[in-house]
């Protein structure tokens, strides 16, 4: 297991395993660190470079504190993966929308990922990223290269940038997330939007992706409940009738008009 | 009673106090209280159990199974049809997408003997449908006057019954004429009843009623009523380190939604944190939640969680309230 700040990598101990083991963006895998217990982290890596899982986790509770003190090469328990992920197939075809907010960048990094690996299955690819400052900014350096790229239309921001010694100058948008709509155009016939952050990410985001004539079923949000067993059985997840591990952790727009407690 | 421990260690309703049964081995067949309404903890502590662990772990052998003795049969006597539905009930839940073995090894090692019963007051079983057995048991009693109707709903339940040939045999038409007479009456017995025609729909309209701020008031957040219902299926799972090792246990444990720490998210974060919301979330999910997902309400109307609750919330009455309830 290889980190670097947040980033974990694990491989898998039987290599054959390591071949066959596959997923799909968005899902997620119970990790279990001997000594604490388990927690659900989404996945942050893509399928299309199997081999090695990587998730992005955050130094909150009993399970990740303990993560942070193991070292290199130690075991840990993975089970999964679980979860509906991103419907991949029925984005084929489509332009792709990726709104990230601080942390939520994580999961939909698989999301990126993958769509870069199968560039030729969607059409525009515009990523949205905002955080509050440039030192929050997760995958810094993967992500100012894709802003190199002419097949993406990449646009990073953040709230505030101060110079601070130990972080590279921030030389890109200083602006709030929801801003950047008004830097683009976008056809809401031919796109999917996937969203993910904090609560008031969605409140502002949905507001815009609505005022522009998406359809409801069309806007994707990555949730997070507890969990216990992550597969649909101890309630702890549940959104109203539906279970977070099992009918999520995706849900559209559409699903959280009649789930009144989903966001 | 004898021949049936043959197939199985007894286990029956059985008293602890003037009005208090529970569930328990039976050692002498005199004991068995056959005029119990309800006992303390519901059928379901054989299958899913209160306490069950999962699998050991440590740092060389990582995580393994555990070693339990799933062959040990057991057979369950005197059981009401509305637990035998919950039990029913709870196939589903354990039976859907993921197969839990730890509840159907149990299961399937367990016979289950039912027996009638007259609602009391707070009985509800008619309302939720669950006053009738139609499958789940080996064999099923009704009580006659003298003796018992029998039906018989396995061939484990054959063998049972071939077990004790001398006991049985074919009923009177007379006596099948009782049968039915007792049913109509056992029918007006019923005084505590709710409709669940539509119920999913009004509680979803009724979803920011003022009623669920003054049931959250009333309710401490005990968790009693998860604990008795025969089919809440809410747990918890932690892992309990052996002092000195590096190694331990994985427990599944039972669990309530109403629990302050239910929905609560490491950073600090609760999705429920205001118990009105937890309440609603518990009738919700028994009338509206799972009928969404396996097509029939979860509550059978056992009563218990009135008898149980310490802050006196009828669910019955509670239903019924907010049906009436006219802007």
């Amino acid at each position: 297991m290889v980190k670097s700040d947040y980033l974990f990598q694990f491989r898998f101990e039987d290599p054959e395993r390591a071949k066959h083991f596959t997923y799909r963006p968005g899902q997620f895998m119970m990790l279990s660190v001997i000594g604490t217990g388990e927690a659900p982290i989404s996945i942050c890596s893509t399928p299309t470079r199997p081999g090695i899982i990587e998730m992005c986790v955050r130094k909150v509770g009993r399970v990740t504190n303990h993560l942070y003190t193991i070292k290199e090469n130690d075991l840990v328990g993975l089970r999964g993966p679980y979860g509906n992920g991103f419907p991949v197939e029925e984005m084929k075809g489509h332009d792709l929308l990726i709104i990230a907010g601080g942390l939520g960048m994580a999961p939909l990094r698989s999301l990126l990922n993958y769509a870069l690996d199968n560039r030729n299955d969607y059409k525009r690819i515009i990523l949205m990223y905002g955080t509050r400052s440039p030192q929050d900014i997760l995958f810094r350096d993967e992500l100012e290269a894709l802003e190199k790229r002419q097949d993406i239309e990449c646009m990073l921001t953040v709230d505030y940038a101060y110079d601070l010694p130990d972080v590279p100058k921030w030389h890109g948008n200083v602006g709030l997330l929801p801003e950047l709509f008004s830097k683009v155009k976008l056809d809401a016939r031919t796109t999917y939007a996937a969203v993910c952050g904090p609560p008031v990410v969605y409140k502002f985001v949905l507001a815009k992706l609505l005022e522009r004539d998406f359809s409801k079923n069309r806007i994707l949000m990555s949730l997070e409940r507890k969990m216990k067993c992550s597969i649909g059985k101890c309630g702890h997840c549940s959104v109203g009738y539906k279970y977070t591990c099992i009918d999520g952790p995706i849900f559209t727009c559409w699903d959280a008009i009649n789930l009144p407690e989903i966001i | 009673m004898e021949s049936v421990r043959k197939f199985g260690e007894l286990h029956v309703p059985l008293r602890k106090d003037e009005n208090i049964f529970y569930y328990g081995k039976c050692e002498n067949v005199r004991d068995i209280a056959l005029d119990y309404r309800r006992t303390i903890l519901p059928a379901k502590k054989y299958f899913f159990r209160p306490v069950e662990p999962l699998m050991t772990f440590d740092t060389k052998k990582g995580y393994q199974p555990v070693e339990e003795d799933m062959d040990k049969k057991v057979v369950l006597f005197g059981i009401h049809p509305c637990e035998i539905n919950s039990i029913r009930i709870l196939d589903l839940v354990f039976g859907t997408d993921y197969i839990d073995n730890y509840y159907f090894n149990r299961r399937k090692n367990t016979a289950i003997v039912g027996l009638s019963c007259v609602p009391d007051d707070l009985c509800f079983c008619r309302s939720m449908g669950t006053d009738f057995a139609e499958d789940g048991f080996d064999l099923f009693l009704a009580e006659l006057k003298e003796g018992y109707l029998v039906r018989v709903g396995t061939s484990r339940g054959d063998d049972m019954a071939n077990g004790a040939k001398n006991l049985f045999r074919k009923p009177t038409d007379a006596e099948l004429d009782e049968y039915k007479q007792r049913s109509n009456e056992i029918l007006k017995k019923f005084t505590r009843s709710i409709s669940t025609t539509d119920l999913p729909e009004i509680l979803e309209m009724e979803y920011d009623s003022p009623q669920w701020k003054e049931l959250g008031e009333r309710c401490l957040g005990c968790g009693a009523c998860s604990m008795i219902c025969p089919t809440c299926y809410c747990f918890n799972v932690a892992d309990e380190i052996a002092l000195g090792t590096a190694g331990g246990v994985r427990k599944r444990t039972w669990d309530s939604c109403l629990f302050e720490d239910y929905a609560l998210v490491a950073g600090g974060h609760n999705f429920r944190t205001n118990r009105a919301m937890r309440v609603k979330l518990r009738y919700l999910h028994k009338q509206k939640g799972f009928v969404d997902r396996y097509g029939r309400p979860s509550c059978v109307g056992c009563g218990r969680c009135i008898n149980v609750c310490p802050a006196k919330i009828d669910v019955a009455e509670v239903i019924n309230t907010i049906r009436g309830a006219v802007k």
